[in-house]
């Protein structure tokens, strides 16, 4: 007999390894990414990495992005794959966004407003043409003006809309958030398991929906109302100590979007909000979060459920880029053995319409 | 290999695996219903065996042995993989011998070799939801699951039937476990669910992207969905192995050259392996 059935696994594992670790690296000739390039010149990368990988860690997602050769839902993956080792030693305060120290803070639905309106660091207004001087290592820019800081506080326009109550109040509770990275999820899921899942979810899938309800696959009316990106103290109240403390700062962004509500039989018109926070400067990611919040709230509000956004079970249950890709991606696993299966199966079916079509 | 130092035992931590067992307690209690679990993240990709992996770590001891098999086979890259992984953080003995092995984690197979009393196989589950392709929204299919409501699956067979002469499901065909639950058995090839039905040994089922766990215990009845004019009847390719002339086991096809030529082969290495040498055996003799 001379077919010897196919071996070598290990081996293979060993050599694919190796081979991954050479062209991750590159050419040695080109000087090797430091953490501290990637975190400082790739930011954006590594604020992405931290929300997908739901993880706040600059240091550890600029490895995580490095060992991923830049593949940013591998680098959420190994990020993930290491936050779930970690022991809990408990739950911070919610943070206090309101109390933001602001680097950006827009709103769309008012001209001007207290606090102003701050652009911040922001792509918005660039041309996008490439630009060649970056192409050439020089000098660094010079510092951007400052202007000395204002002391006028900044209150959040829904704030402003709710005082004239135009602004659907959220339900208030102080019970423990659910997580679903230590229970499953149940359906109907409430917010704050909604609004955990979309914070962690891809980008990529939330925008998409996010955009498909403002093209009519769901009945979204969006304003910004604000977005604001800063930072914001998180604090832990130590069993021991019965007060809390300030462990750390964190760098979020928040959307509250205002959306039109045509009111109910019980609840008169008035505006809804959408809201969406992402650790991180993640713009993009909290408009469409905000935006699939906002239509996931369908049922409660009394609205019919038609479009995808407006399905927990279609949005909750795949937005998670680390879990879909390992499912789409394991179609390359070897599956032989169903594959011989159908192969037999489609054999005789095929034997049985050929004999049919003689007949 | 990179140290493990900073692991707990097996990977996950001790509440971690409690809880795991609690979810497969109330498994075994209840044959062939779907416990969801919390889930962890794994260091190895959802879809490659993360359930299967999450309940082998919750029941691993360190006098265990552990086979790992994909497609039947100890060798194929993921198996290799996953072998190691237990190797590397439960430094438990890892052996290719079905019948040396307490605990099997499998995906796509059933061994040949019958398994006894005091063996767990572990399967990876990839869609636990046996109904999902029939109602793809979980709270349907768990209101139909508690009404024993299976009216969905046995259209869809009679509608193969009346299209096709016969049912058209050639792997992860759907089983009764002990009369009661609907279940999917992972997509083993319909060959091996027969081997399910009263086996001696205990049966654990994890889906980690899924989130649920479900278990077959041991001598318990198992199934395969059919009608009294259409009985169930397992398929495997109508040739002999190769490799050890079995016409029992069931048969990976070798596609040999360009112009049509294949071989036949068993699926599950070891009975394979073992086979030969017992010929080789018989010849010297």
């Amino acid at each position: 007999m001379a077919y010897v059935a196919v071996k070598g696994g290990e081996q293979a594992i060993e050599n694919a390894h190796a081979w991954l670790a050479e062209v991750r690296r590159g050419d040695p000739a080109v000087p090797e990414l430091s953490l501290a390039q990637i975190e400082q010149q790739m930011s954006l990368a590594v604020d992405r990495v931290m929300a997908e990988g739901s993880c706040y860690d600059r240091g550890l997602a600029a490895l995580a992005v490095k060992q991923a050769r830049g593949d940013l839902i591998e680098a959420a993956f190994l990020l993930r794959a290491y936050r779930t080792t970690l022991p809990r030693f408990g739950a911070s305060l919610p943070v206090d966004t309101g109390a933001m120290r602001v680097r950006r803070r827009i709103s769309a639905t008012y001209k001007d407003l207290p606090g102003g309106q701050v652009l911040g660091p922001t792509f918005d207004y660039t041309h996008r043409l490439l630009d060649f001087a970056l192409a050439a290592e020089g000098e660094p820019p010079p510092p951007a003006p400052e202007a000395p800081a204002e002391e006028t506080a900044m209150p959040r326009v829904t704030g402003i809309l709710a005082q004239e109550g135009l602004m659907a109040p959220e339900a208030q509770s102080d019970a423990e958030p659910g997580d679903l990275t230590r229970q499953p999820l149940a359906f109907p899921a409430d917010r704050s398991l909604r609004l955990q899942a979309l914070a962690r979810g891809d980008e990529g899938f939330l925008l998409a929906l996010g955009y498909s309800t403002q093209r009519g696959y769901g009945n979204a009316h969006p304003f910004v109302g604000e977005i604001r990106m800063g930072e914001v103290s998180v604090e832990l109240v130590p069993p021991e100590l019965g007060f809390p403390i300030e462990i750390g700062e964190i760098t979020v962004t928040e959307c509250q979007m205002v959306n039109q509500f045509a009111g109910s039989k019980t609840e008169p018109p008035q505006f809804t909000r959408g809201y969406g926070l992402v650790f991180g400067q993640g713009e993009r990611k909290a408009m469409a979060m905000a935006l699939v919040d906002r239509s996931l709230r369908s049922a409660e509000l009394g609205e019919e459920a038609t479009a995808p956004a407006q399905q927990q079970e279609f949005v909750l249950y795949h937005c998670d880029n680390v879990e879909a890709t390992g499912f789409v991606e394991h179609l390359k696993l070897p599956h032989y053995v169903d594959f011989q299966s159908e192969l037999e199966k489609v054999r005789q079916m095929r034997a049985t319409a050929m004999r049919e079509a003689a007949e | 290999m990179t140290s493990t130092a900073g692991y707990n035992f097996a990977y996950l931590d001790e509440n971690t695996k409690r809880m795991i067992r609690r979810a497969l307690l109330k498994a075994v209690a209840i044959p062939g219903h779907q416990v969801p679990f919390g889930s962890r993240e794994m260091p190895l990709p959802y879809g490659w065996g993360t359930g299967g992996i999450q309940v082998t770590a919750s029941i691993i001891g360190p006098d265990d042995t552990l086979k790992v098999i994909d497609q039947g086979a100890d060798d194929t890259t993921n198996a290799v993989s996953i072998r190691r992984f237990f190797a590397r953080v439960a430094g438990v003995a890892t052996t290719e011998r079905t019948s040396e092995a307490s605990i099997i984690q499998t995906r796509h197979r059933i061994p040949e070799t019958p398994l006894r009393e005091g063996q767990i196989l572990v399967y990876q589950v990839p869609m636990p939801e046996p109904l999902f392709r029939l109602e793809p929204r979980v709270t349907e299919t768990k209101r139909m699951h508690a009404l024993a409501d299976y009216g969905l699956m046995h259209v869809k067979l009679y509608e193969d039937i009346a299209r096709h002469g016969h049912i058209a499901i050639s792997y992860n065909y759907p089983v009764m476990v002990n009369g009661r639950y609907l279940m999917a058995p992972s997509p083993i090839p319909a060959f091996d669910n027969p081997k399910m039905d009263r086996m001696p040994a205990l049966q654990l089922f994890g889906a980690g992207r899924e989130k649920r766990i479900y278990a077959v215990p041991p001598y318990t009845p198992v199934r395969s969905l059919d009608f009294e004019d259409h009985p169930f009847v397992p398929i495997r390719a109508d040739a002999a192995c190769a490799l050890c002339g079995s016409r029992e086991s069931y048969l990976d096809e070798v596609v040999t050259d360009d112009r049509g030529g294949r071989i036949f082969v068993c699926s599950d290495t070891d009975y394979c392996r073992e086979r030969q040498a017992a010929r080789r055996r018989d010849a010297a003799e």
